[in-house]
């Protein structure tokens, strides 16, 4: 337990990713069976406990200092199970500190009411570290910057395997993992992918422009519609039904209606979407369907989801990732034709003669809902990852903004001393006159010369300073390149934009002559 | 213990009283740690908001006074008057002494001794051994002022040797990348070396400029430090896995883009709050402080066995709250002057 506590410890304080692969990586070699495999679940998402109530917490950390300590305590930390491991002392008369293994294993045996003098017992055990990632393990919130891909990632990383080998047999598999420590460490077999509705590594495209176009030949390709929702995986096998993000992370629960509608066996990859009758919603609608663990039942009448489907994978047993995309297309097209199923519809072909008419096709496609085109070749395999050549992605040209620099904070590792997260602004009429509201923010599109010059002018122009947070003076203009932009009710500016970033830096131009919060709503469609 | 019946009738705060300029005391008319320069000092020790310069005479320990001449150009207009720990001298009708404090080299708590009661202003103090400074010597007292920087029943300082193991075992981690330590340069910086060399690192630590002076004056002062050299004197370094002190501040200066893909840890007891951790941009915080954990200011009150507590600097209410249920007269002392600095 204090292994895994000092790495959770590293890794809250660790942005960098690298790095964070680097902690992870070095502890599932250090670490032995089964600690190790528990440590992979906790960080995966695959153990839930939840056993320690904030009231039992509280009332632990009452009874230990009394209420007037630890509500003055409470109040300067902030956070309950923080606060508590802060203020119990280790008695050294407790024994051995408990392995993760034994955490888990006496949890999942232990009653509710056997579950808080265990959990004392621990605290004495343990020291300030141990205690919080304790804590943090039973109240159910890692929050350590860390996604199941990227644990992923570093446990594909020790056994020199690329990630999507441990993402095709990680279904299949339950915490401790062994199975997967044995392949990848000792030498042992590969355990066997799972055929009950596991996810398959998706394929993913290269961006593209019209000038490289121009290398390709039209004939090889077939285009179809970049939808702008979420890409899905759908699987369904022996009876299990299951909806997966791009990066295998199970959404089934969050989707519940798409998951009723599944009477099929078979992979298919395609857009989640929220549709309304025939239209596609804003992303913004779908926004609000997302990173939920129960859905109430007027979200599902108001944001239907949909499936937009455009590859298939597996169907009836047979894999078909082998075949061409032509082929696979016509199974799909075949399969889709044989029965009507609201949730679920095919993504249609555009048909092109050369690159001059799709061209003139995506200028006029404004539609919402669609962000580009994919390309893909007609005699593509499904391969996992990105590989260079078969698809391509053709994004509709980014909008753009004229807005003023408001504060910037320092990067982190190699930035750490550069001033390379920007907030910017637009204008708008506030209370007392003119005024800048916040708009987003931008930590990329520069080339490493522009962040000196950034960072410098930063510098030189600070007005105040807030923590690592530097105000400047508003007078340098940033051209924002972005993807989209909605409403929004947790931006001050009511709007949000979506992947914002740094185009050009206009000295040129007079802060007054920046975009107003006016002319981004026009943007809204 | 110095009680006396004297403290029956007399009131220590009419002789020893908070003023806008410090903590003053009447009839020995001379500050303790005063915010500005005035014609007569008592300095418990030389961090900047205890010692600053300009006063016409200056009493501290031998330390001390050598800490000021390097930090404010050798104070040629002050009058300085050096007192070891253990001796005392007479000042109006004061009688002055110093005892060790275990905060940093030449830290002391001043002791008073006024009319048979004797108050004890301990200035910034820590109970667990420090290899440059002597410990901590409670002085029974009728009154003892007591810092509370750390006085939240939530700062447990763990041990030394923990923290500098989190650095070592960071480096091992990332062999190619420099670790950049956050450290106050007086004090902090050759404690944390010191640290270093008794995990068994014995490799040159570089450091920061700003960093040499100090820690020259505490290795004149029988502190070994090992080797230690500025970065400035590198040539043909990069710095891959090396330990660089610094002061807090330059991790995020310009100064630290010279090396590969830092790492910052910072020193300090704020460390042990993620909140704080966080705020201060730390990848590796490192909780090591000078100043006294809940555990040691409890312990301390108990220690020196004063019917009277006065608490300044810090988190007042939680110690105050602590002492009366223990029985102690205790309140809250607000002085002029004190930040909250790299503790």
């Amino acid at each position: 337990m204090q292994a895994f506590a000092r790495l959770l410890d590293s890794l809250s304080f660790q942005p960098a990713r690298n790095a964070k692969l680097r902690l992870i990586e070095t502890y599932l070699r250090e670490t032995p069976d089964p600690d190790r495999g528990w440590a992979l679940a906790a960080l995966t998402g695959g153990l839930d406990f939840s056993s320690a109530k904030p009231a039992l917490l509280r009332g632990f950390g009452q009874e230990k200092i009394g209420a007037e300590l630890f509500a003055l305590s409470y109040d300067y930390v902030g956070d309950l199970a923080e606060t508590l491991a802060l203020i119990w002392e280790t008695d050294p008369a407790a024994g051995p500190p408990p392995t993760l293994g034994e955490v888990v294993e006496t949890l999942q045996r232990a009653t509710r009411t056997q579950t808080p003098a265990i959990l004392k017992r621990w605290l004495d055990a343990l020291d300030s570290t141990g205690r919080w990632a304790l804590l943090k393990l039973l109240t159910g919130a890692l929050r350590v910057g860390v996604s199941a891909r990227l644990a992923k990632q570093a446990v594909a990383n020790i056994g020199e395997q690329p990630v999507d080998a441990v993402e095709e047999v990680w279904h299949g598999l339950d915490a401790p993992y062994r199975p997967l420590f044995d392949w990848l460490l000792n030498g042992a077999p590969r355990p066997q992918s799972n055929a009950g509705a596991a996810f398959l590594p998706a394929m993913l495209a290269n961006p593209i422009d019209r000038a490289e176009l121009d290398a390709l030949d039209p004939a090889h390709f077939r285009a179809e519609w970049k939808w702008d929702g979420i890409r899905v995986q759908v699987a369904a096998s022996g009876g299990l039904k299951r909806l997966y993000s791009r990066a295998g992370e199970d959404v089934s629960g969050a989707f519940p209606d798409i998951i009723e509608a599944i009477d099929f066996e078979g992979v298919f990859d395609g857009e989640l979407l929220v549709r309304r009758e025939t239209a596609v919603a804003p992303f913004n609608d779908l926004q609000q369907r997302l990173n939920r663990k129960t859905v109430t039942a007027k979200m599902l009448k108001e944001h239907p989801a949909h499936v937009r489907l455009y590859d298939v994978l597996w169907l009836e047993g047979e894999d078909l990732r082998g075949l061409g995309f032509d082929e696979r297309r016509a199974r799909l097209e075949a399969w889709i034709a044989q029965k009507e199923r609201p949730r679920f519809d095919l993504s249609p072909l555009v048909s092109f003669a050369d690159w001059a008419e799709l061209a003139a096709k995506r200028e006029e496609m404004r539609a919402d809902g669609i962000e580009g085109l994919m390309l893909k070749r007609g005699d593509s395999f499904y391969v996992a990852g990105r590989p260079k050549g078969p698809w391509f992605k053709w994004k509709r040209d980014p909008m753009l903004a004229d807005c003023v620099m408001m504060y910037a904070q320092r990067g982190h590792g190699k930035r750490s001393s550069f001033y390379s997260d920007f907030t910017f602004g637009c204008w708008r009429d506030g209370a007392e006159g003119r005024e800048l509201a916040p708009v987003g923010k931008a930590y990329f599109g520069f080339t490493d010369e522009e962040l000196r010059w950034l960072d410098k002018w930063v510098r030189d122009h600070t007005t105040n300073r807030y923590g690592p947070v530097r105000e400047v003076e508003q007078k340098l203009v940033l051209e924002i390149a972005f993807d989209g932009i909605a409403r929004s009710t947790r931006h001050k500016s009511g709007v949000a934009m979506r992947f914002p970033r740094i185009n050009r830096i206009r000295t040129d131009k007079p802060a007054a002559e920046a975009d107003t919060v006016d002319n981004l709503l026009r943007l809204l469609s | 213990m110095a009680i006396s019946t004297a403290t029956e009738t007399l009131n220590p705060r009419t002789w020893l009283y908070p003023t806008p300029r410090g903590l003053y005391c009447e009839p020995g008319d001379f500050y303790i740690d005063p915010a500005f320069a005035v014609p007569r000092a008592v300095i418990t020790h030389g961090h900047g908001d205890h010692a600053r310069p300009g006063h016409r005479k200056a009493l501290a320990t031998p330390e001390t006074l050598a800490i000021m001449r390097t930090r404010f150009q050798d104070m040629p207009d002050t009058e300085q008057q050096a007192l070891k720990y253990g001796e005392s001298v007479k000042i109006g009708e004061v009688e002055v002494g110093f005892a060790p404090a275990g905060h940093i080299l030449g830290s002391a708590q001043a002791v008073l001794a006024y009319k048979g009661q004797r108050i004890v202003v301990s200035g910034d103090y820590k109970r667990r051994p420090d290899p440059t400074c002597p410990p901590f010597e409670p002085v029974p007292c009728d009154v003892f002022i007591t810092e509370a920087t750390f006085a939240l029943p939530v700062f447990h300082h763990p041990s030394d040797a923990g923290e500098i193991g989190k650095l070592l075992r960071s480096v091992a981690t990332f062999p190619e990348r420099t670790h950049l330590v956050g450290v106050y340069a007086l004090g902090k910086c050759q404690r944390v070396i010191r640290l270093l060399r008794e995990a068994g690192y014995d490799k040159r630590i570089w450091l920061h400029g700003g960093l040499m002076s100090l820690c020259r004056l505490y290795q004149e002062h029988g502190v070994d430090l090992g080797d230690v050299a500025p970065v400035s004197e590198a040539i043909l370094e990069t710095f891959k896995g090396a330990i660089v002190l610094c002061p807090p501040s330059a991790i995020a200066d310009r100064w630290s883009r010279r090396f590969a893909e830092p790492i910052a840890a910072v020193c300090s007891g704020w460390m042990n709050v993620r909140a704080r951790a966080r705020q201060r941009g730390a990848e590796l915080p490192l909780i090591i402080s000078d100043h006294a954990d809940w555990p040691e200011l409890t312990q301390t009150l108990k220690d020196v066995g004063a019917p009277k507590v006065w608490v300044t600097h810090g988190r007042e209410e939680a110690l105050v709250h602590y002492a009366r249920g223990i029985g102690i007269d205790a309140e809250a002392l607000h002085l002029a002057g004190r930040e909250e600095e790299d503790s």
